[in-house]
């Protein structure tokens, strides 16, 4: 394996880093002068629809509907007198984050480097300046001091112990029944039903629950369609045909709808658990035929080497195919869960309060009829924002992976 | 390999994470119960479970504290407070249209307030059964006041925004194909993007209940640029339901909305319900459960009306606060008042 330099590297690169802005735009903007007149027009389009979209949302609308109802948007109608355990489940959902980040990044030089410190000083700015922030931006800014604190205090645990990391997945994994124990009471807390959960907090558990439950199952459909067993393969192909022809809609109907006349009276599963299964059942024959692509993109070979290197079937999967299938696999994997993410504005249609269902109600309110624009824009930024945030994360771990050079 | 172990360990953990979440969170399940009445599920489980639409205008909605208000909603906390004499003993589920009937019929909810027009084909193969009309509506037509359409004859060739699901979908189509209008149904699953629809000038008409068209013109961007025609395509009588073949049950939702409209009729408000205590008029007495045994031979408090007007209060209470003078839509009573002022309402009488 030969060694590639970083100069080795960027002198094979055009080199676009010293141009002038000037310079940049003559370059890439006004090359000729068919792309000076797209440049031109493109500008004007976009500049008229920035200034009519600034105009609005400084003059015509009328933004108190989001301040007013942040708890709503948050939490649905969970009590406000049980507030303080969300607030835990954010103090410790922040605490893993920061622990993760200072594990992770314990190779690097410095931590807090320029547009590190600059992005948390955005972060602070925002929560004290944005008005629906504002008024919780004492619990929140200790949220980011949190999470600064850990990524200093990770950072030095990763470097005296290096194999911290599966410690910290399975704080992860602990984290997620912690969480569950801290909406839901239970256990010496006072138990909130789960026709409470709501607004972010049901989109981001459906989300988190529907990938958590999808991941094991897509995997184990896609292995199932490509094992030697014809009764295994038949039976993967039929599920994920039959479950990829049927719309999402139709399957979350199905779950709320049907299962409750199937099941005698006292057997009926929760709805929130009902829809969360429902999603990942969707998801799984979708994830299944993506794993499947990562499979076959493994070379033959591999399989044969591990084989005869003496390593039975489950080592060879775990160690030798698994690895390499799902690191191909991740973009389109990540695809499907920012999709499964999306797909949970569904829940709404069958009548649960997630983030869309609870602006649905807000609007209702007389006081914010007709006020449409403001909130589903507020939403759009919220899903933009997670849906963005998964997309950045899969792109780190697919430069982590990438150890091949190609 | 360092990192294709680290790889499996995560496998392995989501694989575990599969198997604990499937017996997490099943709570709010039923006190199973097979034969009897509803009643006794609802009295076991302490709590009424009512079924609610959640983002409809006046009838239910979240208001600011995170709880659910609207007329739909107050009769819910009027029959919760008649059961359990605690109107907040109520749990809503937010139900669409599609799935009213099934969630009703599969046991998910007690009881439906949620704008159910009565009609005969969902009295009978549906199998509900509808208590008292709460709000007595119609289908109106709402156009653009310069758009030169007076009758619905003028739709020939344009387009009419309507929801899914709804009898005023069917009812548009009936009134059309009667008139031989050949327009163009143009379907939503959610008002508020038929009403943003209509607002940006897809439809040329908007379909709905006159009272929701009236409440949705206030918000419009520009109110007066919209009118209402002249026309009512159907009679939409709105009340709760519950399922057939539970007298029990039914009764009980039944005499409570009864109840509403009664205690107008008597003038008791939840302001001065406590002066007609030791009333003389055995009429009130009877109905405030002195005397009598009205309340127990339902199965119910003795003094379930006296319950539900002190925590709810009597119908006009109801409309006013929701849909009337209360209220920012101030929507006339008309067809709602009482038959003694030339409305529809009209309680048999409680003896």
């Amino acid at each position: 394996m030969t060694t590639v330099t970083p100069d080795a590297l960027s002198s094979t690169r055009p080199e676009v880093v010293g141009l002038s802005p000037w310079a940049w735009a003559k370059k890439n903007l006004f090359s000729d002068w068919f792309n000076s007149l797209l440049t031109v027009v493109l500008v004007t389009i976009l500049g008229w629809f920035i200034f009519r979209l600034a105009n609005w949302a400084l003059t015509t609308a009328q933004w108190q509907v989001i301040p007013n109802n942040v708890g709503l948007f948050m939490t649905g109608t969970y009590p406000s007198s049980l507030y303080a355990r969300v607030w835990a489940l954010l103090a410790m959902i922040c605490l893993l984050a920061g622990l993760s980040w200072g594990v992770l990044s314990r190779n690097l030089s410095t931590l807090f480097s320029r547009n590190v410190l600059i992005g948390l000083g955005v972060v602070c700015a925002f929560i004290v300046l944005f008005p629906p922030t504002r008024p919780s931006s004492l619990k929140l800014l200790p949220m980011v001091a949190i999470v600064a604190g850990m990524a200093a205090i990770g950072r030095q645990a990763g470097r005296q112990r290096p194999g911290i990391g599966n410690w910290v997945s399975l704080l992860w994994f602990l984290s997620y029944f912690v969480a569950l124990w801290l909406i839901g009471g239970g256990l010496g807390l006072t138990p909130v039903s789960t026709n409470d959960w709501g607004g972010l907090m049901l989109t981001l558990l459906a989300a988190v629950s529907g990938i958590a439950l999808c991941f094991p199952l897509g995997l184990m459909l896609a292995l199932g369609r490509r094992s030697a067993l014809p009764v295994v393969r038949w039976l993967s192909t039929v599920y994920i045909e039959v479950v990829r022809g049927v719309p999402l809609v139709a399957f979350l109907f199905m779950g709320q709808v049907l299962i409750p006349l199937f099941l005698p009276v006292g057997t009926r599963p929760d709805r929130v658990l009902r829809a969360i299964i429902a999603l990942a059942l969707f998801s799984a024959a979708y994830l299944a035929e993506n794993v499947r692509a990562g499979l076959q993109a493994v070379p033959r070979g591999q399989r044969e080497a591990a084989m005869s290197l003496g390593l039975n079937t489950p080592a060879t999967l775990g160690l030798i195919i698994l690895p390499q299938a799902l690191k191909i696999a991740i973009p389109a994997i990540v695809g499907q869960f920012i999709s499964l993410f999306q797909d949970t504005t569904l829940l709404a249609i069958v009548g649960l309060a997630e983030l869309l269902g609870i602006g649905r109600s807000i609007l209702a309110n007389p006081s914010y009829l007709g006020r449409y624009a403001e909130v589903y824009l507020f939403l759009g930024v919220i899903y933009w924002f997670f849906c963005y945030a998964m997309s950045l994360a899969s792109r780190k771990i697919e430069d982590k992976l990438n150890t091949d050079e190609r | 390999m360092r990192k294709s172990g680290l790889l499996a360990a995560g496998l392995g953990l989501t694989m575990v994470a599969c198997g604990g979440d499937i017996d997490t969170a099943t709570n709010g399940g039923e006190a199973g119960s097979s034969g009897g009445s509803r009643m006794n599920v609802v009295e076991q489980r302490g709590q009424l479970i009512c079924g609610v639409d959640g983002g409809i205008p006046g009838f239910s909605f979240l208001d600011d504290t995170g709880s659910y208000s609207g007329l739909d909603v107050d009769v819910c906390r009027a029959v919760a407070a008649a059961v359990f004499g605690d109107a907040d003993a109520v749990e809503y589920r937010r139900l669409d249209s599609t799935e009213r009937f099934t969630a009703l019929a599969g046991g998910e909810v007690d009881m439906l307030s949620r704008n159910t027009t009565w009609t005969i084909s969902r009295d009978t193969s549906v199998g509900l059964e509808f208590a008292p009309t709460t709000f007595y509506d119609g289908q109106g037509m709402m156009v653009r006041t310069d758009s030169g359409i007076t009758t619905l004859e003028d739709f020939e060739g344009k387009a009419v925004c309507v929801e899914t699901g709804t009898t005023t979908e069917l009812n548009l189509t009936d009134q059309m194909r009667q008139l031989n209008v050949d327009f163009e149904p143009v379907v939503f699953q959610d008002a508020d993007a038929a009403y943003a629809a209509y607002d940006e000038g897809r439809c040329e008409g908007m379909t709905s209940d006159k009272s929701q068209l009236i409440a949705r013109q206030s918000t419009l961007p520009d109110p007066n640029a919209h009118m209402l025609l002249e026309v009512t395509m159907s009679k939409e009588p709105l009340g709760p339901a519950t399922l057939n073949n539970d007298s029990t049950w039914f009764d009980v939702v039944k005499w409570v909305t009864f109840g509403l409209m009664q205690a107008e009729e008597f003038g008791i408000t939840s302001e001065n319900i406590d002066s007609f205590k030791g009333s003389e008029d055995p009429n009130i007495a009877r109905f405030l459960g002195e005397e009598g045994t009205l309340g127990s031979d339902m199965g119910l408090p003795n003094d379930f009306m006296y319950q539900v007007i002190s925590q709810v209060g009597n119908y006009a209470e109801i409309f006013d606060r929701n849909l009337g003078s209360g209220s920012q839509f101030n929507l006339e009573r008309g067809q709602n008042a009482l038959w003694t002022d030339g409305g529809l309402l009209y309680s048999p009488p409680f003896r």
